[in-house]
Order: structure tokens, then C-alpha cells, then sequence
């Protein structure tokens, strides 16, 4: 951190590059100033993964890989006001593509899954884009069902309820002998989060981005306005599908393995508990959502840890009062902060700066 | 925006350097230094992953309690080597996705010495690379899947439980000689406990009459119990979970079709299955055979029994001593067995050569097969059959393997528990 | 034609239930435009009163009518101190909050009955008579129709279901005319978690027995069958459960059980495409 405080100093010393695209209007901004937020948090990262334990670097590495996801299904919901409760589906599609092809470069199986799942997306995307509401998330909730069916159906191919295993290689000799594995998948799925935070962003900052929220907020009104509102939905489920498909695989790389129960109903709702916990009003929401889905387990560690009940009362509440503890926590943050945890630091933080200087919030 | 920008180079510029500089710190060796992870003077960590929610913690929730409080009394009594067992469960909620995410915390961030009895097949399956990769001892898998034993591939991981196929060609052969000329058929769990148990049934009886099998998530069995009933079953082999056992008796029942009914150890037992029928439980359960490979958490005259039960009461809030409390008190036993084989100077190696080197005795009837070629839990079982509402153990225990080879009765004598209820080192 | 005939009936009798638990997510969703995931949760949670209560008593009756008083209160706590908070917020916010629910039912009725499963009774007879229908089948099936009968009368011919359907699809209107329309709100619940209680009372003694993920699954099926008949009809959730439950029991039965949610998926994929809406769509007055 205090490399951080040392930098901004140099900020005021550094000359300043030129802009040679500074008249190309907003957009040539907005994808230079994503490219340098990237940039700055990427490095801050790789060198938070060389301080910290290998534990903490899974976890890092969980984050990045529900980050690959999260987004899309923030564009999905947040933007265009689809519920999906199927991209676990989507997920487990990446996923066993990734664990069907070892041979390959693992670059390759993973743009293999993304593919996969991009063309199932656009599948269920086309089936999908007359639906509303309800009944959107009744179909991708018999989708998300229907996956251990499908993996016990084709055993032969894909393992049925124990899965498959598979060899994932480790990370190359260049950085050194020891270089723990965590370390590497880390580094590999918060690639993969960057790159989607990067495209989805200057996504959401376009022309496209636009006619998303027109068709969330007034589907007549989008319809009037000349946008072809059932194209609009459709491109938006595939974007998701594909940041599915690629959180999946990175979840293979993680687990080396794939099994059914890993990618079930559970997962899809979980997916969607955070981006909603999360924030459904932009992007970011999708970091904190992340965050709270690898914080579970930690938490749940520590709510049990000072237990030390008789048996009989230990046994009741082993892993009970953690659930009761999300449970109702889920409850509290929903009915106080509507917004989820982006609003309510949003809101924070607007609190901050207004006690020094009251200014109108700007967007 | 040119603001943002230009600090933004600047800082990227100056960490940049950082990272140069965090990337040339040598990562160090793991696991190569003299301690062993999780083992001090006084202590030995070790970490399990158990269903303690949702669907899967009916009955299972109660194993990893039990082997606690059988380490609870072996700490009281000052512990293995003068190490007090610390075990650490946390909760999968029988998700393969949650498991892979608790067995690294236990190893990773707990520095668990070993993983003990880690429950389920699709659960555990998924973790054995890691592992392996890390050099974990994986003691006494609570699964009887094949999976669990490949000690070429895995030569840390041990099973524990008989494994599906060996107790399925015991249950046949029981039906082959009991009932003669009858027309056998199968109904089991659409997954490799169905798939290992109807390959052994098939291996002494050749093929069923007819097969069907159930998805865990759908309760209504009629359609195949039916199905059995029309094609004229007259003995099912059962390989279900306990709540489908009840379920598929109570089916039966209420079809009005009589069968023989021959249920595997992991479909419970006569008290088990009693709480689920509830009252007409002594009418559906007549008659129902079951194989076990550990004594009945009934049978007082059994020392084992006797030892566990006593043991319940004091260390494990006296809570309700059934099949599943008997069977994480065994995992207990074996694995403090192991670590007394394994001597004063445990390491990680040391441990399993203990393990391999075998030779255990132990509550069960049957002998556990550890080698160095096999990493299999125990070699058969002992048929039992529910009658005027008591489940009585049939002539002696069979051994038998997970290939073509014969089953045979096993007659060596069950050993009895040392006084201390410890095992000797 | 004796197994089609079995598995038919045998479908019909799934199918009446997931239909009485349809019925439940359509009430709510009438009345509040929520899909009230928490519904199976909740009628479980009902369903440990009514064991409680019968094992204390003996009486299997005392513990079905505490059951429904349980789950009457039950109702009308979470839409007071929960589900109203949500209301106006973005549909999604209710359906996080009502998985909130789930998992603290579910966490707080195993740390009460522990997480092992707990034998329910039947009132009557589970064993077939005819075609492989019980006793039991015809009470759960005579219970369903009368409860539709009932739902019927309230809605068509009573003032208070005029009320509550009035609150339902024109608050402002209803408000101008003086209808208490949070009042309204909170009896629709009410009445969902009676109707969703109801079902479970009647489908536990069928499943693997009383654990508080017992409705689950049913919840699922319930949840598709609401949305092949139309979440907006009565008539279409139980026709949606029925279709559901027979169309499970024949795939159960003639292709492999473990294709049955293909089979569901299909059959939401064929509804869904001809009439977006379910089968029993209101044809959207909204629509331009």
C-alpha cells in the first residue's frame, strides 16, 4: 500500500503522454482509461500474488474465475432485465469442453469452451428472447436441472456423476522451480476477468450499451425507437453465455476435474445471489459479488471456529449457523440496501466526500 | 479523464518496478524442511470434508462426530506418541465444487497433516490430484468407489469402506445359494455405486432379469418398481442410498408386490430403515437382507460394540449410538492404529509405508486388504437378515476381490479390542 | 396397456400434488407479482409443526390443522417484516431475499430436528387398490379438487377474493376505491403459505420422509408446472402439474428416470415456444 502512495507522488513528476487520439471524442477516452485502470490493478495484483500465501491466491484465483462470468450476467440482468437461472449450465459447457480436450494447449481448450457455450447460449438465447420474468428464469432453471441428466446420459462421454479428471500442465519452468501452482491459476483467471471487465465495459460505455438499457427500461418505447429489441436480447444472453463459458473453464483449471454436482442448480443460483448482493446497476457489482462468494467459506470457518459446544449441541450447529448466518444476512442487506454492496460503498463514500466538500454527486 | 490517465501511466510505470523487483524474490522449496505439516511434540492436525448440510447429511453428518470423540478419548488418555489429535471437519454440503474449495483450505492455509475419511465419491474424486500434487496423505476414503484404489496413479489415497463390487458378488452369492432358480433383478443409483454393484452381481450370477435405476433428485419410484414387478422379479438386489431403500420397500408396498429384497451396507440397517418406514417398518423389513463388514451397533455382546458405545456416551454427548457412529468410532481405531504403526518419528512417508506394510485388526469381520498393490478398504462382508424385527448375522463373513475370483467364507477369528481401547503401537 | 394404465395414474397422483404447490406459487404471484422461492422451504417448516404436534398428541389431525394455522402465521410474519420491504424494488431483489429465507429455514429447522430424515405419516392407506391408486391418492386427490372448488369461490364470488384480486392487478384503482390494499397483500400471502402447506402435508408421506430440503425437488416441479399452465391462472397450474407429473412417471417408466428433467426441459422448451406466456396466458392488455 505504501507503494501506492509513493507512486501518486511521482504522478506529479511523470510527463504526461501525448494524446495523440485526444479528439476522437469520449469513446478513444473511455477505452484508454479502462486500458490504464486494467493495467494498474493487473500489476498490483501480480505483486499482491508474490506476498501472499498460496491458500490466498486460489482464492484470488476463485475470484478472478467467477469474475469471468459475473460480468455477462450483469450485462444480462442488470442491463437488459433478463433473469438466467441457467449459467451454471453454461458454466459446466466450458468447463467439460476444457476436461474433454487435455491435449490441447490450454489456451485453446479454454477458447474451445467459451465457444461451446457461446453456441449453446445463442441457442437457448433464441428459445429464450419472446420469455419475461418468470418464465425466462422457469426455462433456464429446468436448464440448470438438466445437467446432471445430461452428464449421466452420455456417461461414456462425460463420466456421469463422478466426472472427470484431468491433467492440467504447470505453470511454465521460465518462472522458476517453485513457483507455486496457485500462483499460476491466479495470474491465468484474473487474466481471463480482465479481459472480460475490459470488453464488457466498453461495451456497456457504447452505442450498444445504450440501446441495452433502452430495452430494460421500455421495450415499446426501444421498439419505437427503431431497435430491434428480440436481436438486442439475444446478443446479450451469448455475450453472457460466453463469459459462462469462460468462467467455466477456468473453474476446470481450478478443480482439474468436472463433475455435475459442481455446476447444478446451486451454482446458478449463487451466480445470481451475487451479482444481485453484488449490484445489478454496473460492472463493478460483479467484483464484489465475486467477493462475497469466496468469502463464504471463510466466514462460515470462522462462525463455527469458536465453537465449543457439548458434542450433542456442536453436532446441531456445525454447519447450520453458518447458513442461518448468510441466510439472514442475505435477508438484512436486501431489504436495507436494495442496491446491493456497490450502492451502499457508492453511497459511502459519496457520504465521505460530501462532509468535505458538498457537492452534487456526479455520475 | 487526462488526469486519471496520466497518474495512471505513472503508477503503472512505478509498479511496474515493484514487480520486477517482488518477481526475482525466490520462491522457496515447500514441505522439503524438517517439520511435517500439521505434526508438532504434542500435536497432530487433520482435516476431513463431510455433508454436514443439506440432502447428504442424513446419517453422514453423524460419522465425522463420532471419530472425534473417539480422538477426544484417545487425547484424554494422553494421545499417540504423546500427540493429541486435533481433527478439523468442515462442511461440503456434499458439493464437489464446495469440497475442492475446503480441502484446500485444510491443506493449504490449516496445514493439515493428512486428509481422514473425506466423504463421497463425486466429492472426493475431484481432489485427489491436488492431493497428490501436494503430497497429502488421503487416509480411509468414505466411498467404496474403484476410484479410491489405484495405487499406481494415487499412491496416497486409501479406501476404506468394502467396495461396491466386492460386497455386490457377496450379496449374490448369498443369492445364488439361498434362493435357487429365482428370477434375480437389479435396481440401483444412476451412478458408479449402481454401476459397480450390478458389475458384481452380474460376475456370480450372470445377466439380471431386468434392470432399472433412480436419480437421487426424483422421489417417485413407482415407474421402476413397477417395471420390476411387471417383469416377475421375484429377488431385487438393492444398491440405494438408505431414504431410497425406505422408499423403494414403501413403493413395493404400496404396489402390493411381494419380492425377496437384498439391500446393499450403504442402504442401511434395521434401525436405519425402521425410523424411515416408521410404524409398518417390522412389516415391510421382514425378511430383507443386508451384508455389514462392521459389528451391529446393537449387538451389546460384541466388545466392540460394547467399547464404542461407552465411549459415545462420554465423548459424544450420549447422542443416539447407530451404523454410522460405529462406523466413524472404526475410522478412528484405524487410523490411530496407523499412526501407532507408523511410530514416534511420523512423517508423511512414514505414515503410509505403516499403512501399506498392513496387518491391521480391528471392530470389523472382515480383514482390510492394505498393501502396496492394493489400496482397498475391507475385503468382503457378512450377510445379515432382518427377522421378528432383529437383524441377525447369517453364517460366516465371505471374501471375495473386484475381479472373477470366487467368494469365499473367511474364517480367521475376529480380534477383540485392546483393554485400553487403544491400539498397541 | 396395465403399465400404461399404472403409469398414468400413477403420474395423475404426483401430478395433483405438484398442482396443489403450483397453485401456491400462482396465489403469490397474483397477488404480489413474486415468485416466492421460499415456498417450499416454508411449507417444510410447517410440516415439522404438524410432526410435533402429532407426536406430542398423537393425533395425526391436530398436527395437519396446527400445520396450517403455523403456516397461516408463518404467512403473514414474512410479508409483514420481510417480503414488504422488497416490494418495490427490482423483482430479482425478491427472489434473493427469499433464497436468504431458504437457506435460514432450512439451517435453523435442521439445527431443531438435525438434518436426518424423519418418518411422516400417511393418514390413510398407501396401499393400491386399483390401477395402483391408494386410499391415500384419493384423499390427496379429493383434498386438491376441493381446494380448487374453494380458491374458485373465494375469488369469483366473495367480496374479499373480488378485494384481493383488485389489489392485485389494479393497486392505484383499488386504493382510490378504498380497498386496504398492503392488507390485501399480506392475506395472499397468507393464503399461498396455507394452499403451499397444504401440499407439503400431502406429498411428505409419499417422498423419502421429513428433512428440510424435502420440498425441493417439489419446488422445482411445481415452479415448471406453474409456468407451463401460465403463473397468472389457477385452471393452468393444475393442469401444468398434472401434465408434469404424467409426463415423469412416463419417462420415468418407459425410457430412464434419470431423463426426466430432458424430458421437463422439453417440455417447457415446446409450451414455452408456442405460448410464451403458458398454456393459460393472459393475453397481455400492456401490449402496444
Amino acid at each position: 500500500m505504501s507503494g501506492m502512495a509513493n507512486s501518486t507522488d511521482t504522478a506529479t513528476v511523470a510527463p504526461a503522454p501525448p494524446r495523440a487520439r485526444a479528439t476522437t471524442g469520449r469513446r478513444g477516452n473511455t477505452l484508454l482509461r479502462h486500458v490504464l485502470i486494467a493495467t494498474v490493478v493487473g500489476v498490483v495484483v501480480v505483486i499482491a500474488t508474490y506476498q501472499i500465501e498460496p491458500f490466498r491466491n486460489y482464492q484470488l484465483a476463485t475470484i478472478g474465475a467467477y469474475l469471468c462470468v459475473l460480468p455477462g450476467l450483469i450485462l444480462l440482468t442488470g442491463f437488459t432485465g433478463q433473469i438466467s437461472l441457467g449459467h451454471g449450465a453454461l458454466m459446466a459447457a466450458g468447463a467439460y469442453t476444457v476436461a474433454l480436450t487435455p491435449d490441447l494447449p490450454f489456451l485453446f481448450s479454454l477458447l474451445a469452451g467459451v465457444l461451446v457455450a457461446t453456441v449453446l447460449g445463442a441457442v437457448i438465447g433464441v428459445a429464450a428472447a419472446r420469455l419475461h420474468g418468470p418464465y425466462l428464469a422457469g426455462a433456464t432453471l429446468a436448464v440448470a436441472v438438466s445437467v446432471p441428466a445430461v452428464t449421466t446420459t452420455f456417461d461414456g462421454l462425460f463420466g456421469g456423476d463422478a466426472g472427470l479428471t484431468f491433467a492440467v500442465s504447470p505453470a511454465p519452468a521460465s518462472l522458476g522451480a517453485y513457483f507455486p501452482f496457485e500462483r499460476w491459476q491466479a495470474w491465468i483467471t484474473l487474466l481471463g476477468a480482465a479481459v472480460v471487465m475490459l470488453l464488457l465495459a466498453n461495451l456497456v460505455r457504447s452505442r450498444f450499451g445504450r440501446t441495452l438499457r433502452a430495452v430494460r427500461d421500455d421495450e415499446v418505447a426501444a421498439s419505437l425507437a427503431g431497435i430491434h429489441v428480440g436481436r438486442v436480447r439475444v446478443l446479450a444472453f451469448v455475450l453472457s453465455a460466453a463469459g459462462a463459458g469462460l468462467g467455466g473453464g477456468m473453474f476446470a483449471l481450478l478443480a482439474q476435474s468436472v463433475s455435475p454436482g459442481a455446476y447444478g442448480l446451486t451454482l446458478s443460483l449463487n451466480l445470481m445471489l451475487a451479482i444481485v448482493l453484488g449490484g445489478l446497476g454496473g460492472l463493478r457489482g460483479a467484483v464484489w459479488g465475486a467477493i462475497v462468494l469466496v468469502a463464504l467459506q471463510p466466514l462460515a470457518d470462522w462462525a463455527t471456529s469458536g465453537l465449543d459446544a457439548d458434542p450433542a449441541l456442536q453436532q446441531r450447529l456445525e454447519g447450520t449457523l453458518p447458513l442461518a448466518i448468510f441466510g439472514a444476512a442475505l435477508i438484512v442487506v436486501m431489504t436495507t440496501a436494495p442496491g446491493g454492496l456497490d450502492a451502499l460503498v457508492t453511497r459511502a463514500l459519496r457520504r465521505l466526500r460530501g462532509a468535505r466538500r458538498s457537492d452534487p454527486a456526479a455520475r | 479523464m487526462f488526469r486519471i490517465a496520466r497518474r495512471g501511466v505513472a503508477v503503472a510505470a512505478a509498479l511496474a518496478l515493484v514487480v520486477s523487483a517482488a518477481a526475482c524474490s525466490e520462491d522457496s522449496p515447500g514441505g522439503n524442511g524438517a517439520a511435517v505439516p500439521g505434526v508438532t511434540d504434542t500435536s497432530i492436525l487433520v482435516g476431513t470434508h463431510q455433508p454436514l448440510t443439506g440432502r447428504a447429511a442424513a446419517g453422514y453428518s453423524k460419522i465425522s462426530a463420532a471419530t472425534k470423540a473417539y480422538f477426544d478419548y484417545v487425547n484424554e488418555k494422553g494421545g499417540v506418541n504423546g500427540r493429541k489429535i486435533e481433527y478439523k471437519v468442515v462442511d461440503d454440503a456434499y458439493n464437489p465444487a464446495k469440497t475442492q474449495e475446503v480441502v484446500r483450505q485444510l491443506v493449504l492455509q490449516d496445514k493439515v497433516f493428512a486428509i481422514l475419511n473425506g466423504l463421497g465419491t463425486p466429492t472426493h474424486g475431484g481432489v485427489l490430484d491436488f492431493l497428490k500434487t501436494n503430497k497429502v496423505p488421503d487416509l480411509f476414503v468414505s466411498s467404496g468407489s474403484a476410484l479410491f484404489n489405484q495405487p499406481s496413479k494415487y499412491p496416497s489415497t486409501f479406501g476404506f469402506n468394502v467396495d461396491y463390487v466386492t460386497e455386490s458378488k457377496v450379496l449374490a452369492n448369498y443369492v445364488k445359494k439361498t434362493f435357487p432358480g429365482r428370477k434375480v433383478c437389479f435396481f440401483g443409483q444412476n451412478d458408479d455405486f449402481g454401476t459397480d454393484a450390478l458389475k458384481g452381481v452380474e460376475t456370480v450370477l450372470g445377466p439380471v432379469a431386468a434392470k432399472q435405476n433412480y436419480v437421487p433428485t426424483n422421489t417417485n419410484v413407482a415407474p421402476q418398481v413397477g417395471a420390476l414387478k411387471a417383469a416377475g422379479c421375484q429377488v431385487n438386489v438393492l444398491a440405494t442410498i438408505t431414504p431410497f431403500t425406505a422408499l423403494t420397500l414403501g413403493t413395493a408396498a404400496k404396489l402390493g408386490y411381494r419380492a425377496q429384497w437384498v439391500g446393499s451396507s450403504v442402504g442401511g440397517d434395521f434401525v436405519g430403515l425402521s425410523a424411515l418406514l416408521g410404524k409398518p417398518a417390522p412389516l415391510l423389513l421382514e425378511g430383507y437382507v443386508t451384508s455389514g463388514y462392521l459389528p451391529s451397533p446393537l449387538d451389546e455382546a460384541n466388545p466392540w460394540t460394547k467399547l464404542f458405545k461407552d465411549i459415545n456416551t462420554k465423548y459424544n454427548g450420549n447422542t443416539p449410538f447407530e451404523v454410522n457412529t460405529l462406523f466413524g468410532m472404526a475410522v478412528g481405531y484405524t487410523f490411530v492404529q496407523a499412526l501407532q504403526a507408523a511410530g514416534k518419528d511420523l512423517t508423511r512417508s512414514s505414515l503410509l509405508e505403516a499403512i501399506e506394510k498392513g496387518g491391521f485388526e480391528g471392530p470389523s469381520l472382515v480383514p482390510m486388504r492394505y498393501s502396496k498393490d492394493d489400496h482397498s478398504g475391507f475385503s468382503g462382508t457378512q450377510i445379515s437378515v432382518i427377522k421378528g424385527g432383529k437383524q441377525a448375522l447369517v453364517d460366516t463373513p465371505y471374501v471375495t476381490d473386484t475381479g472373477s475370483g470366487p467368494v469365499e467364507p473367511y474364517t480367521g477369528t475376529p480380534a477383540t479390542p485392546p483393554s485400553s481401547g487403544i491400539p498397541a503401537a | 396397456m396395465d403399465r400404461f394404465l399404472f403409469l398414468t395414474m400413477d403420474g395423475v397422483t404426483r401430478g395433483t400434488i405438484y398442482a396443489a404447490f403450483a397453485l401456491a406459487l400462482v396465489l403469490i404471484w397474483r397477488g404480489t407479482r413474486v415468485v416466492n422461492f421460499a415456498q417450499g422451504a416454508m411449507a417444510v417448516a410447517t410440516v415439522y409443526i404438524a410432526y410435533s404436534v402429532s407426536g406430542a398428541t398423537g393425533s395425526y389431525w391436530l398436527g395437519f390443522a396446527s400445520a396450517l394455522v403455523g403456516a397461516a402465521l408463518l404467512g403473514a410474519v414474512i410479508e409483514l417484516v420481510v417480503a414488504r420491504r422488497v416490494h418495490d424494488a427490482p423483482p430479482l431483489n425478491a427472489i434473493v431475499v427469499a433464497i436468504g429465507l431458504v437457506l435460514f429455514l432450512q439451517a435453523v429447522l435442521g439445527m431443531i430436528y438435525t438434518n436426518e430424515y424423519l418418518a411422516f405419516p400417511a393418514p390413510f392407506s398407501q396401499n393400491a387398490v386399483f390401477a395402483g391408486v391408494s386410499p391415500y391418492d384419493v384423499f390427496v386427490f379429493g383434498v386438491v379438487v376441493a381446494l380448487l372448488g374453494v380458491l374458485t369461490w373465494l375469488f369469483t364470488r366473495t367480496p374479499l377474493g373480488l378485494r384481493m384480486r383488485a389489489s392485485a392487478f389494479a393497486p392505484e384503482v383499488s386504493r382510490l376505491l378504498g380497498v386496504d390494499v398492503a392488507l390485501m397483500r399480506t392475506l395472499g400471502w397468507v393464503l399461498a403459505a396455507v394452499v403451499g402447506s397444504l401440499a407439503a402435508l400431502l406429498v411428505i408421506p409419499t417422498e423419502l420422509g421429513l428433512h428440510p430440503t424435502a420440498m425441493d425437488d417439489v419446488f422445482v416441479a411445481a415452479f415448471t408446472a406453474a409456468v407451463v399452465g401460465g403463473l397468472d391462472s389457477p385452471a393452468g397450474a393444475v393442469l401444468g402439474g398434472l401434465i408434469v407429473g404424467v409426463l415423469l412417471s412416463y419417462v420415468g417408466g418407459y425410457v430412464r428416470s434419470d431423463a426426466t428433467p430432458l424430458a421437463v426441459l422439453g417440455l417447457l422448451v415446446v409450451v414455452l415456444l408456442v405460448r410464451p406466456g403458458g398454456l393459460f396466458a393472459v393475453p397481455s392488455a400492456r401490449r402496444v
